[in-house]
């Protein structure tokens, strides 16, 4: 019995799922977030970040998107609106370009998801200027970017292919406790922003965790996320 | 105020605008009194905080700020620092329904805005304005 789980599809209900747990994570994570903005930065990444995500789900609630990219645009637009710190606009233009590079299907692929959030990563580090080693969420998600593409590229399974972006992720994340910090209000403190995670960095890794967490329980499901009907997928996120 | 004779556009010419964002509405407001009393003429418009209140930087009350500014030649925007200058940067990339040209200068808030101020009220085009911001830079005080 070695059959893997039936991958799960990557199609509107799917996507709304993702943001759903994402939002429920950042919610639970909220204080954790903060905390290591606190270390170096203005200590409101999670509150921030939790009021945008609680946003977002008032949105996504009251309006029935019909593509994958209309739930990664509203996303998007509401974090640009509603999260008042840097995380907005940055993590706003990410989903938003995300939305756009999917068009209007109704349903993509590992490709298509790789392509995405290529197209995401392109994004925060124009509006950003941010490069790796500036102890930044780019620091998070380019590694997990890389990983995600290499994975589309030898077509793995989607399951593990999303595994490899989150380990991907987390290692960025932990990669930024050494580095000083060149960009934001934590480069202000120099060589004393070293030893402490980056809070964007860290929000990454747990909006990626969504992901994957998502496609796990849409796969055990046996079908699509979020098909209408009551689903198992619903317990809490995982975390780490 | 001026000695433009017939070489000056119609006797009226629209104005260069200014909007000023900062996360802390106190702060934006204050800079903006500052830069009026200094500038006289020009529009100067405070963006600052959150539209709830508190410390933050909304796009909207930046676009608001914005059309609040405009008076046919354009607004220069100032912005504090942090997600004030990523917010300006992201509504320019999509300012298809900004009115007229918008520019971000890169230029300390406080100075610059009295600087810009100054040159918009005397009839300086958007280059000028945000060139008389960003030269701010470089005054010392000592």
């Amino acid at each position: 019995m070695t059959t893997s789980p039936a991958a799960p599809a990557l199609d509107t209900a799917f996507f709304t799922a993702w943001i759903t747990r994402a939002a429920a994570a950042i919610e639970a994570d909220r204080v954790r977030l903060t905390e290591l903005d606190a270390a170096i930065g203005d200590g409101d990444h999670g509150t921030n970040l939790d009021r945008g995500f609680a946003g977002v789900m008032r949105v996504l609630d009251t309006t029935s998107p019909r593509t994958p990219a209309t739930v990664l645009s509203l996303t998007g637009t509401t974090l640009i609106s509603k999260v008042g710190g840097a995380s907005g606009p940055l993590y706003g233009t990410a989903f938003r370009r995300a939305g756009s590079a999917l068009g209007d299907t109704p349903e993509t692929d590992l490709p298509g998801l790789a392509a995405a959030l290529d197209a995401a990563l392109a994004a925060i580090r124009k509006l950003g200027a941010a490069r790796d080693g500036d102890k930044t969420m780019v620091d998070a998600l380019a590694p997990a970017v890389a990983a995600l593409n290499d994975a589309a590229s030898k077509a793995t399974p989607l399951l593990d292919a999303l595994s490899a972006m989150v380990d991907a992720a987390r290692a960025g994340a932990e990669a930024t406790i050494p580095m000083q910090a060149s960009k934001g209000r934590a480069s202000y403190l120099g060589p004393r922003s070293i030893g402490h995670e980056d809070p964007g960095a860290a929000s990454t890794v747990v909006i990626l965790t969504a992901l994957r967490d998502t496609a796990v329980a849409a796969a055990s499901d046996g079908h699509s996320a979020a098909s209408g009907g009551p689903t198992d997928g619903r317990e809490e996120p995982s975390g780490d | 105020m001026t000695d433009q004779q017939n070489s000056g556009p119609a006797a009226s010419a629209p104005v260069v605008g200014l909007v000023l964002v900062s996360h802390s509405a106190r702060l934006a407001e204050g800079a903006a009194e500052l830069a009026r009393q200094l500038g006289g003429e020009a529009p100067v418009e405070p963006a600052g905080g959150l539209p709830e209140g508190g410390l933050g930087t909304s796009i909207e009350l930046i676009e608001q700020a914005v059309r609040a500014a405009d008076r046919g030649a354009g607004v220069v925007i100032l912005a504090d620092l942090g997600s004030a200058v990523l917010t300006v940067k992201l509504l320019l990339d999509d300012a298809a329904d900004l009115p007229g040209p918008v520019v971000l200068a890169d230029a300390p808030l406080v100075e610059g805005a009295v600087s810009a101020a100054v040159a918009a009220a005397s009839g300086a085009d958007l280059d000028a304005v945000r060139a008389a911001a960003e030269e701010a830079r470089d005054f010392r005080k000592l």
